[in-house]
């Protein structure tokens, strides 16, 4: 099946009635979102309902659409339907939205549906004493709506939609306690990081769209990352020797960067924990972070456009580097953590690292069959981390941990589960053959081997603060200080269930039968022994098995059942005790950031301020004098010119009165002369008259 | 016209001139009485014996004295040093001059428009009775009231006010 | 000349003689004197255009002529009490001294 043919239909051609319902995956939670938004706060029951419920009606349609891309695929045929159609236009231009029903999707919805509604019934329990579960769930819906929405996308505007919308329901989340000031700074933080990236991302959304005049991914070849319109962006060139295509795909991917925590855009992540457990949970462990992931599997074909077979293309290389760099640096920080859920956020950051590189070097299946286990493995880690806060009273120092292996049993066997899988341990667990399948690309990467090195390093890592973590948290005696109890049936039963497909999913990528990447790519699979007789694999299988013991025993050896005090110090800090600070103040990324950028910010913001009172307001203020020097004139010229002409032609007035008023003399002959002189007068007109 | 006319009308005149010049006040009664006297006359030349008699009765008889008693009755107050004349009496002459030189040019530009009937009307005394009692009853009674609220109204404003009116 | 416009003209001789006087002489009883002399002398020009006029018989002239005395009777005589009147509140006929209708 090669890229970008697409369904060849035989009687009834256009999509299938899966996939032109498909829109109802996403808009359902979001319609139960908005019923719960207004609804009344004490109206619990009601709205946890409505989100499970709609959240469950959406993995019945994804596990429908993934059935009719199984069904087809198992008859030979590469499934890729599309609904598009037109929202805007203006010009000879169109603004287009639709989706599209691939494996791709397919396997995605199924897993953020199934993930969430387990995530959804244990927040039903974690978050039963908090007065805001309406809120909660309203805010969880609509996230969940809009990450299904980003997975089903075939627009790439429609894509950026849904992800400013997951970004500001992340936001929402992370800020849920917002009354805590810490929590609000970090909402604030995610926030404006992703928005960093997004910024990015739109400028490739606009390249892309006046370079290939369509948003759409698939359109019957006419698509912005079908073959055809890719052989024209790659004759384009841009700076610094990329085509266009490359940089569009490497603005893509700042954006991917931003969302998936990459370096340098993953000081957010940490400090997202703030939010409550089942928020880390979903969004920073298992869906939105794995969002980036996804929007350069789903733009894969550009960032691949222009490679020679065997090859790579320079956007590929970025990522791949970045990605490296991500796993090592996330893992030495976690190493040096003391929050619980801090050190699984660093972890998520780092195997964020692990899909990209992995994207980066050995291709959509690699990469994505990653993020699919570690969704389940990592959700199961912190909502296992959940379990034990919860069970700690609320105690989230590792350092007041301890001994929890016996008082909460079941959180420890499927914590336990969830960490080797994380760590990779061989075998029997998904995080062993999705995290071999990256190493193995990266044997293979043609540009340079120090990636391969650097993620076994990161293997080291991983499985050493793991190991850390839960000899502080599991082993040794109770340094907290109160006793600690296990979780109700609504936290422990979803944790078995994901514990179980940590182990389970690992079944369908190995090299024996690697049924995913076959399925993603459009071609049959058979089970063969002979997957592991590949050159290379099984000394590959043994190094990477070799690292993950020698960090697992390493840490026993360190930390183990004597784990120190909380007024102690810890082991490798008296040990590397410069490293140790470094490290745990997270390599002072944030600090940097705050002189460089933020102090620049402030500045600006100050400059912008002067400019405002002063020049602007200047300018008001002038306007304002120059008004009130007109009212003055205004004034000047009523009394003076007005008033003093008016009382000028009253005192003439008053001086005529006084001029006639000696008319009257009050004597008598006056009078009489005037009459007498009257009578001459008027005798002389009527004799002039008459004479006339 | 005859020499009686010219008689009578500067005699007439001539008084009347006198009265208003003389500087005596009681010289000027006499002299406007004498002026009376000619208008009397020049009533009996034209065939108007009875405003004649009238004139003489009513003038001279009573007017000219009233004048006369108020002229004594107000004494005193003239002080002979003092002109008689009041300020800028050329202004009164000229109005004088002015009317009588309106009055003058009309009549003889109007000459030959005026009535001249020459025939001497025969008017009784009985003829006079008659019309006051007949055509002119009304002006007649009119003017009986008119006289009794003159003198009704000449003693009231001529009387002494008593002591508590003041 | 016609003896109608010597009558005339004589009348008002004296008409424009007695209204030098009234208005020129500072007594108030010689104003009155003069103010007589003009009544005189409209009614020298009544009697005239009687004696002249087309309708003696009817006697209309003599009959204003006679009716014009009275009232002038009537009012030299209110005139003559008003400025007694007035002579005893100022002890003056100064007409000149008359002047508190000043405006």
């Amino acid at each position: 099946m090669q890229e970008g043919q697409t369904f060849h239909c035989m009687f009834d051609c256009g999509p299938s009635a899966i996939a032109q319902m498909l829109w109802l995956i996403p808009a359902v939670p979001i319609f139960a979102s908005g019923i719960i938004a207004v609804l009344k706060q004490p109206r619990r029951k009601t709205a946890s309902t409505l989100a499970i419920g709609s959240l469950s009606f959406s993995l019945l349609l994804a596990l429908i659409a993934f059935g009719h891309v199984l069904s087809g695929w198992t008859n030979g045929q590469a499934v890729r339907e599309t609904v598009n159609f037109t929202w805007l236009q203006f010009g000879a231009n169109n603004v287009d939205l639709g989706w599209v029903l691939d494996p791709l999707s397919a396997i995605m919805l199924v897993m953020v549906t199934f993930v969430g509604l387990l995530i959804f019934i244990y927040s039903t329990g974690y978050m039963a004493h908090d007065e805001n579960y309406t809120r909660f769930f309203c805010f969880l819906s609509l996230f969940a709506g809009a990450m299904l929405g980003v997975i089903i996308a075939n627009s790439i505007l429609l894509l950026f939609m849904c992800w400013e919308l997951v970004g500001l329901t992340s936001y929402l989340l992370i800020g849920f306690w917002y009354l805590k000031p810490s929590a609000a700074a970090a909402a604030k933080k995610a926030f404006l990081t992703t928005r960093v990236g997004d910024v990015f991302f739109l400028l490739g959304i606009v390249w892309l769209f006046s370079q290939t005049g369509t948003l759409l991914f698939y359109n019957n070849g006419a698509g912005s990352i079908e073959a055809n319109v890719l052989t024209a962006l790659l004759s384009q060139h841009a700076a610094f020797g990329l085509t266009a295509a490359g940089a569009i795909g490497l603005l893509i991917f700042a954006g991917a960067a931003g969302k998936s925590g990459q370096f340098p855009l993953h000081v957010w992540l940490p400090d997202a924990m703030e939010g409550p457990t089942p928020v880390s949970a979903l969004i920073h462990a298992a869906t939105m972070v794995a969002a980036g992931v996804y929007l350069i599997a789903r733009v894969y074909p550009l960032m691949q456009a222009g490679a020679l077979t065997g090859g790579t293309t320079a956007a590929l290389t970025v990522v791949t580097w970045v990605g490296a760099f991500t796993a090592v640096f996330a893992a030495l920080i976690a190493v040096a953590q003391n929050d619980i859920k801090r050190i699984l956020a660093y972890s998520t950051v780092s195997q964020l690292g692990y899909m990209m590189a992995g994207l980066g070097m050995g291709g959509v299946a690699v990469g994505m069959f990653h993020l699919i286990t570690h969704a389940f493995f990592k959700a199961l880690l912190f909502m296992g981390a959940g379990s034990v806060i919860h069970g700690c009273h609320e105690e989230q120092d590792i350092r007041r941990m301890g001994g929890l292996k016996s008082d909460m049993l079941v959180t420890f066997l499927t914590y336990t589960i969830g960490m080797l899988a994380l760590c990779g341990f061989p075998l029997f667990f998904s995080g062993f053959w999705s995290k071999d399948g990256i190493l193995e690309a990266a044997q293979h990467f043609s540009v340079s081997k120090v990636p391969f090195y650097m993620l076994v390093f990161g293997a080291l890592l991983t499985a050493f603060y793991m190991t850390r973590q839960m000899s502080y948290v599991f082993f040794g005696v109770n340094r907290g200080a109160k006793n600690a109890h296990e979780s109700p049936r609504a936290m422990t039963v979803p944790l078995t269930i994901l514990a179980f497909f940590a182990v389970v999913l690992g079944l369908i990528g190995t090299p024996a039968w690697p049924w995913f990447r076959g399925f993603l790519e459009g071609h049959s699979v058979n089970f063969a022994w002979s997957g592991f007789a590949e050159p290379g694999l099984p000394t590959l299988m043994t190094a990477s098995s070799v690292v993950v013991l020698l960090g697992i025993v390493l840490g026993l050896r360190l930390y183990g059942n004597n784990t120190p005090r909380p007024d102690e110090s810890d082991v490798l800090e008296r040990a590397l005790p410069v490293p140790w600070k470094w490290l745990h103040n997270r390599l002072y990324m944030d600090e940097l950031y705050g002189i460089t950028v933020i102090a620049f910010y402030g500045w600006w913001a100050q400059v912008a301020d002067w400019f405002d009172r002063h020049v602007w307001g200047g300018a008001v203020t002038a306007v304002a004098w120059a008004f009130g020097l007109w009212a003055q004139l205004n004034r000047f010229l009523d009394t003076n010119v007005v008033d003093g002409s008016f009382d000028k032609s009253c005192e003439e007035l008053s001086t005529g009165g006084g001029l006639l008023s000696r008319m009257q003399s009050g004597r008598v002959q006056t009078y009489l002369r005037l009459l007498a002189l009257a009578v001459i007068a008027l005798a002389a007109i009527l004799i002039w008259s008459s004479r006339a | 016209m005859s020499v009686v006319f010219y008689l009578i009308a500067g005699l007439s005149v001539a008084g009347a001139l006198a009265a208003v010049l003389l500087k005596n006040t009681v010289h000027c009664a006499l002299a406007v009485t004498v002026a009376f006297a000619g208008l009397a006359l020049m009533f009996l030349e034209l065939d108007a014996q009875f405003a004649g008699f009238a004139q003489i009765l009513i003038y001279i008889g009573a007017v000219a004295i009233l004048v006369v008693f108020a002229i004594l009755l107000t004494r005193g107050s003239d002080t002979p040093t003092d002109t008689v004349f009041s300020k800028k009496p050329i202004v009164g002459l000229v109005t004088a001059a002015g009317i009588f030189a309106i009055f003058g040019w009309a009549i003889l530009h109007s000459a030959q428009f005026l009535p001249h009937q020459t025939a001497t009307p025969s008017v009784t005394v009985m003829d006079i009775g008659n019309a006051l009692m007949g055509r002119y009853v009304l002006p007649l009674e009119i003017v009986a009231l008119l006289l009794t609220a003159a003198l009704i109204g000449a003693v009231i404003v001529a009387m002494h006010e008593k002591a508590g009116a003041k | 000349m016609n003896p109608l416009t010597g009558y005339l003209l004589v009348a008002a001789l004296l008409f424009a003689i007695g209204l030098a006087g009234a208005l020129t002489r500072r007594n108030a009883i010689l104003v009155l004197i003069g103010i007589e002399l003009m009544l005189n002398a409209a009614n020298l020009n009544l009697i005239a255009f009687w004696r002249y006029g087309p309708h003696p018989e009817a006697l209309t002239g003599m009959m204003f002529a006679i009716f014009s005395i009275a009232v002038a009777a009537a009012e030299a005589a209110v005139g003559l009490g008003l400025v007694i009147s007035i002579h005893r509140h100022t002890h003056t006929t100064d007409l000149d001294e008359m002047n508190r209708m000043k405006g």
